[in-house]
Formats: structure tokens, C-alpha cells, sequence
């Protein structure tokens, strides 16, 4: 049996469950995870159902299409009214409504031409079956995709498509935590933080955790065995007063994470200031594409422009993503924005925390 | 009549039209009925009678273990068989778009005969429209099934009752993950194949050798979770499944843990969730399992009454690690991740 599947034995939980509790010894322990997957797991694992209740689960700004900000949804719709130009995207960016509560998929039913594809080289399939047309891909998400992104950019070049191009906007893990503990009132115990992004950036980006906040960081896997192991590791933590930042993921992640990819997105993007969904902009929490591949930069390419446009309306995605409330605490939550008909883009993803509190919690 | 393409024409009711009945239709669903070529078809019926009607639009035509026409047959077959009724005859209507080769409509209409022979189902009458290029795609068939009741007072939505059993005929979710594998050009290199398969046969058995059958279902769109949802509204109780005893292929497990897509709210073409007093639940498992659409019967829930925090017309999942969560109707589409 491999080691997943291993994980997944049902008879993991409950010792760790029982060493939590007696850890935490009636402390309260506020967490918060910054991956939309462990939001998801923690949920359909029906963690949450068997969590003490001294213990306070917070969903951060961990999926992509959540933290995606109105200003770039709208540079989103800007293309795709554009002549003879086909967008490439993952799925769930079709659903996320801009500032005047259009979305993709409106754009689509208008005639836009939007393609759904499972890998960003798909998007180049499209353009060499289309030279006619310009090709861009919607690049969002974190440092798990972008060097994925990165590599595409390049062999986009190596095959001559000059058809295609990305419109980047992707964002940085850490720089958002640093902003979450930069809050006047410190109310995040302690991250669980993601799997994914640090396959790719290691351990040290996350050290000034402990190290300026004393805030414990522990990496996780994403089966319910691998996140309670992890709630031990935090409460431990706290109770000896000793922040630490570890890697209790270490079959998929190098605390060095991996060095390759992290050259191929350098080649490509540099850091930049960037717009989040709730969190405004947070300095150097971006990528941009790099000036010697401006020719693939859809912001340059097509004129785009982003202005800081305040959300449009009671949607507190922004209180949400910081874990300031929970998504029911929103006037809008189950409501007026349900997964069928989202206002805001945390009830869009299956990722997003409000989508996953409608689905799971009711 | 291979070779050639769909024209205007053969949707005039001229000389094209018949060539196309003749030579297609009449070939794939022979039978007395259809062969009088009435203006419609008679039938030999006691009542009381179960009817259901409904249309395909698939994309791609043709799928792993499918295509539009066997879900056209299945899925009206099975539908009418959900009333525990024993399905007798069925209509069908084509819209095809112009241009469609002939081969394509020929391998559609063989698939529906094929299936019709074996569901025991005579398709009686149906209607060819021919539209311009543009206006349908490629193909769109509306079928209407009509059955016999085999016992006067079946099974229905509304007739759950605390303490039954809740048991289903096999996998979840193949179906509509290999729809949507399709459609979005996925390659993988695991075998998914819809599971389109006629449940009538399973159906009769279990009606005609249970003392009590209270419901039965099949998940179709929305899958098994829209389904368990709808009937705990209907029938105004609780319902309490185990995620450990749903069966899903390991291939849709997998692929399904990729995408960040949930295999109970995925399309079933030929499964079947039956819900009998506890003490039928064995026999029901017998027979379902003596059928090749129920080798994978299992039980996996039990129907509740609301009390305490529980509210009638909810779905509540008890998760491998002892926790439990709702398990609520799906909402819009599901939409595969971003990372």
C-alpha cells in the first residue's frame, strides 16, 4: 500500500484526535488555513464535525479565484469583447462576476470566445489551430502554477506562436500572511500552510512567521490524518511557547521546495505590487511578466489597464478572506449569493470558503 | 444508404423522407407496430399506466460505453421503470442538422435498436425533422417511454419511511465524469466508460419478488446526492448515508480528486437507489446482485426521522473518520479546479 493510501486509514484519527485535546488542555486555538483544498478536506473529511470546540477554524486567502480582484475580472471582460480573440482559462474563472456582475460566462453567452482548458499548454494547441486569432491565456492562482505558466511562455516562443499570449496576475503566499499579522489585533494563532505552493517555495519564505510574529507554521498534507497530525503540531507549539515552522508534509515537500521551477519563473516573472480580492493591494505580492517578454504580455499587448475599483457591494469576501468572519456572518450568504448565482468570488470555486460552508455546512 | 449526408430533404415527408424510414429506421426497430406505418401506432395495454418523456443533446454523439441513442432508450426506459413499471413501447423524434453523415445517423439508430431488443421495448412510432445547418447540433432525440404498472400501488419519491433501508446498484459518478472527460478532450490514461445500461429487467425482478419496494430512483443529472436530497424533501424524513459504502470506481475516485470534483453529483446512466423496509434489504441486495446492471449492489444508508439537530429533508454523510457533514443539492455546475 502506498503512503496516501495509507494516510487515508480511518484508524489514524482518532489517537491524534485524543493527543489534541489533551494538548490544547481546554486553550482556545485559532487556525487558519491558506489553501483552499485543506478548506475543502477539512469539510468532507467531516473534520470539522469532531473538532473540540476550543478550537476555531479560520479559511484564509488560500484560492486563487477568491483573491482574484474586480479590477482584473474586469480586464478579464475587457478581452473578451475583443475581435477575433479567443480566451483560454481555467473553469472556474468563468463564474467569478466582475464589477457590474458580469462574468465569463455572460461574455460567453454574448458570443466571446472562451475555451476551458485543464493545463495552460492546451492554451497553445488553440493558437496553433488558430493563427487567425489572438490566444490568451487567464493566468491566475499561486506559486504552484505559476512556473507551469512560465514554461508555457517559453515554449510558446520555442514553437513561434505569436498569437498567444498571458494575462498574468498571480499572487504570492507569503506577503498575504504577512499582511493578515500586520492587523491592528493579532487573532491567527497559527497557519496550516499549504501543501501545494510549497512543493515549489520551501520552507524559508514563511520563516518571519515564527521568527516576527511567533506564529507557528506547520506544512500539511491534505488527507484528515495529515491535518489533525498538524493541529497536534500547532498546539504543541503554542503550549511550549515555542513558535516553529515545519514541514510535517515531507513525501511531496523538499523544505528546499524546488529550486527548478522556482529558476524557470524567475526566467519569466519578476515580483510586483498587486490587488487582492478584500485585501487591496500588498506590496511585491504579484508576478508580472518580465520586459524581455513583453510580446507575450497581454496587458501590453492589448492596452490593459487596473484600477483600484472598491468592491460594488455587501459582499464581505474581504472580511472572509482575512478570517475576520465566518461566511455565514455575511448578509449576503445563502441568499443573494448562493453557488448558482455568486456575488462574490469565495462562493464560486469549489475551493472558495464560501462555497464550501454553503455545500458542507448548510 | 452510407456515404452520404443528411440533406434538407429527408425531413420533407417526400420520396427522401421515406428512403430514410425505410431504410434506417424501419431496419434497426423492426416490429409489426411501426412496419403498419400508420399515422399512429396501436397499442395493447392494461392499466394502470407509467409514461415518461425527455430529450438528448450529448456531446460528443459517441462516448466510451455509449451514445445518444442509448441513452435515448436507457434513459426513458429506465425512467418509466422507476414507477415499477414494466416498459412496453416507446416513441422517438430526431432533429438532425444538415450535414450529418448518414453513417453517424445509422450507427445511432442501431445503437437505439440494439438497446430496445434488449430492454424488451418496441419503439412504435417517431418523427424526423431535418433543420439548417446551425440550428441544432448534429443531433437532438426526444424519446417518450410508456409501461405497465406491475403492481397497482409502486413505488414512488414520497414513500420513504424512517427505518428503511437505502441501497444502490453499483458505482457512482462513471457517467458523467467520461461525458465530461470528453468534452474537455481530457486523456487519461485510466478506462472510464458511462455506465448507460436499461434497469428494467433488475426493476421486475425486484417488484415481482419483494413483498415492498418504497422507492426507486435512478441519479441521473445531479447524481446520487441531488437525488437522495430530492427524495428526503418528498418524503419529508432524514437521510443518513455511509461515504465508506458508496461504491466509485477507483479510476473516477482518482480522477475526480484531480479535477476537485465530487463523483456524488455526477451523472449515473444505468444505477439504480432503491430504498425497502429493513427486513427486504437483503433479499433486495440478492436480487439486484443476480443482475448484470447490480453486481455492485450495496446498502449504504438508512431513511431517519428529523429529532434533535436534524431537520426532515436533509442529507447528512457519516465521513470514513466518524464525522458527519450535510450532504446539500448541487448548485449550477461543477467546475473543474485551478490548481
Amino acid at each position: 500500500m502506498d503512503i496516501d493510501a495509507a494516510l487515508k486509514n480511518p484508524a489514524l484519527c482518532p489517537p491524534l484526535l485524543k493527543r489534541l485535546k489533551q494538548t490544547l488542555d481546554g486553550r482556545p486555538l485559532r487556525f487558519m488555513e491558506v489553501c483552499g483544498t485543506h478548506t475543502v478536506s477539512i469539510f468532507r473529511s467531516g473534520l470539522r464535525s469532531l473538532l473540540p470546540s476550543n478550537i476555531t477554524h479560520l479559511s484564509g486567502p488560500g484560492c486563487p479565484v477568491c483573491v482574484t480582484h474586480d479590477a482584473e475580472v474586469a480586464a478579464f471582460l475587457d478581452l473578451a469583447q475583443r475581435e477575433n480573440l479567443i480566451i483560454a482559462t481555467f473553469g472556474d474563472l468563468l463564474r467569478v462576476p466582475g464589477p457590474n456582475g458580469t462574468s465569463l460566462k455572460h461574455a460567453q453567452s454574448q458570443g466571446a470566445h472562451i475555451s476551458i482548458v485543464y493545463s495552460p499548454l492546451d492554451a497553445l494547441t488553440i493558437a496553433a489551430n488558430n493563427p487567425k486569432n489572438d490566444v490568451v491565456f487567464l493566468g491566475v492562482g499561486f506559486e504552484t502554477t505559476a512556473p507551469t505558466i512560465a514554461a508555457t511562455l517559453m515554449a510558446a516562443r520555442q514553437q513561434q506562436l505569436d498569437n498567444f499570449s498571458v494575462l498574468a496576475f498571480h499572487k504570492l503566499v507569503p506577503p498575504a500572511l504577512q499582511a493578515l499579522l500586520t492587523e491592528q489585533e493579532q487573532y491567527i494563532d497559527a497557519f496550516l500552510l499549504p501543501g501545494h505552493v510549497s512543493t515549489i517555495i520551501g520552507l524559508a519564505p514563511y520563516s518571519f512567521l515564527p521568527e516576527h510574529y511567533h506564529v507557528p507554521g506547520i506544512v500539511a498534507g491534505f488527507e484528515a490524518a495529515d491535518i489533525l497530525l498538524a493541529l497536534c503540531l500547532m498546539a504543541e507549539s503554542i503550549r511550549d511557547k515555542k513558535p516553529v515552522l515545519h514541514n510535517a508534509y515531507e513525501r511531496a515537500v523538499s523544505s528546499d521546495g524546488n529550486p527548478k521551477a522556482r529558476e524557470i519563473m524567475a526566467q519569466v516573472f519578476e515580483t510586483t505590487n498587486a490587488l487582492w480580492r478584500g485585501l487591496g493591494e500588498i506590496p511585491q505580492s504579484g508576478l508580472r511578466i518580465r520586459k524581455e517578454w513583453e510580446n507575450m504580455d497581454a496587458i501590453t499587448r492589448f492596452d490593459l489597464t487596473l484600477s483600484n475599483i472598491p468592491t460594488r457591494t455587501a459582499c464581505r469576501c474581504g472580511d472572509v478572506l482575512k478570517g475576520r468572519i465566518s461566511p455565514a456572518d455575511c448578509p449576503l450568504f445563502g441568499k443573494k449569493c448562493t453557488p448558482a448565482a455568486p456575488v462574490g468570488p469565495c462562493m464560486v470555486s469549489t475551493e472558495g470558503s464560501c462555497a464550501a460552508y454553503f455545500k458542507y455546512a448548510g | 444508404m452510407s456515404g452520404d449526408s443528411i440533406l434538407l430533404d429527408y425531413g420533407s415527408g417526400g420520396m427522401a423522407s421515406q428512403r430514410l424510414i425505410q431504410e434506417c429506421f424501419f431496419r434497426h426497430f423492426e416490429n409489426p407496430i411501426l412496419a403498419r406505418m400508420d399515422d399512429a401506432a396501436r397499442l395493447e395495454m392494461r392499466s394502470p399506466l407509467a409514461m415518461s418523456t425527455d430529450s438528448y443533446t450529448v456531446t460528443p454523439l459517441f462516448f466510451p460505453g455509449g451514445s445518444i441513442g442509448t441513452l435515448a432508450v436507457h434513459g426513458t426506459v429506465n425512467d418509466v421503470a422507476m414507477l415499477g413499471a414494466r416498459p412496453r413501447y416507446m416513441s422517438c423524434a430526431f432533429i438532425i442538422e444538415e450535414g450529418l453523415p448518414m453513417d453517424t445517423l445509422e450507427r445511432v439508430v442501431a445503437d437505439m435498436g440494439q438497446c430496445a431488443r434488449e430492454a424488451g421495448i418496441l419503439i412504435v412510432t417517431g418523427d424526423t425533422k431535418v433543420v439548417p445547418k446551425g440550428a441544432c447540433d448534429k443531433l437532438f432525440i426526444t424519446t417518450t417511454g410508456i409501461g405497465e404498472l406491475i403492481i397497482p400501488d409502486g413505488p414512488s419519491g414520497h414513500k420513504a419511511h424512517p427505518g428503511d433501508a437505502i441501497l444502490i446498484s453499483g458505482s457512482m459518478g462513471d457517467h458523467g465524469l467520461t461525458i465530461m472527460a470528453q468534452r474537455e478532450e481530457l486523456t487519461f490514461d485510466t478506462a472510464i466508460r458511462s455506465d448507460s445500461a436499461p434497469l428494467n429487467h433488475m426493476i421486475e425482478a425486484l417488484m415481482c419478488k419483494l413483498t415492498s419496494v418504497h422507492v426507486l430512483r435512478d441519479p441521473t443529472r445531479g447524481g446520487l446526492a441531488t437525488t437522495l436530497n430530492e427524495i428526503a424533501h418528498q418524503s419529508d424524513v432524514v437521510i443518513e448515508i455511509e461515504e465508506e459504502h458508496i461504491p466509485v470506481h477507483d479510476a473516477v475516485k482518482n480522477t475526480c480528486s484531480f479535477l476537485g470534483l465530487d463523483p456524488l453529483y455526477l451523472a449515473n446512466e444505468g444505477k439504480c437507489l432503491c430504498i425497502v423496509p429493513e427486513q427486504e434489504a437483503e433479499a433486495a441486495l440478492h436480487i439486484m446482485r443476480a443482475t448484470p446492471q447490480g453486481h455492485e449492489a450495496v446498502r449504504i444508508g438508512t431513511v431517519l426521522a428529523a429529532e434533535g439537530k436534524t431537520k426532515a429533508g436533509q442529507v447528512i454523510l457519516k465521513t470514513p473518520i466518524g464525522g458527519k457533514r450535510l450532504l446539500g443539492m448541487l448548485e449550477g455546475d461543477q467546475l473543474p479546479r485551478i490548481c
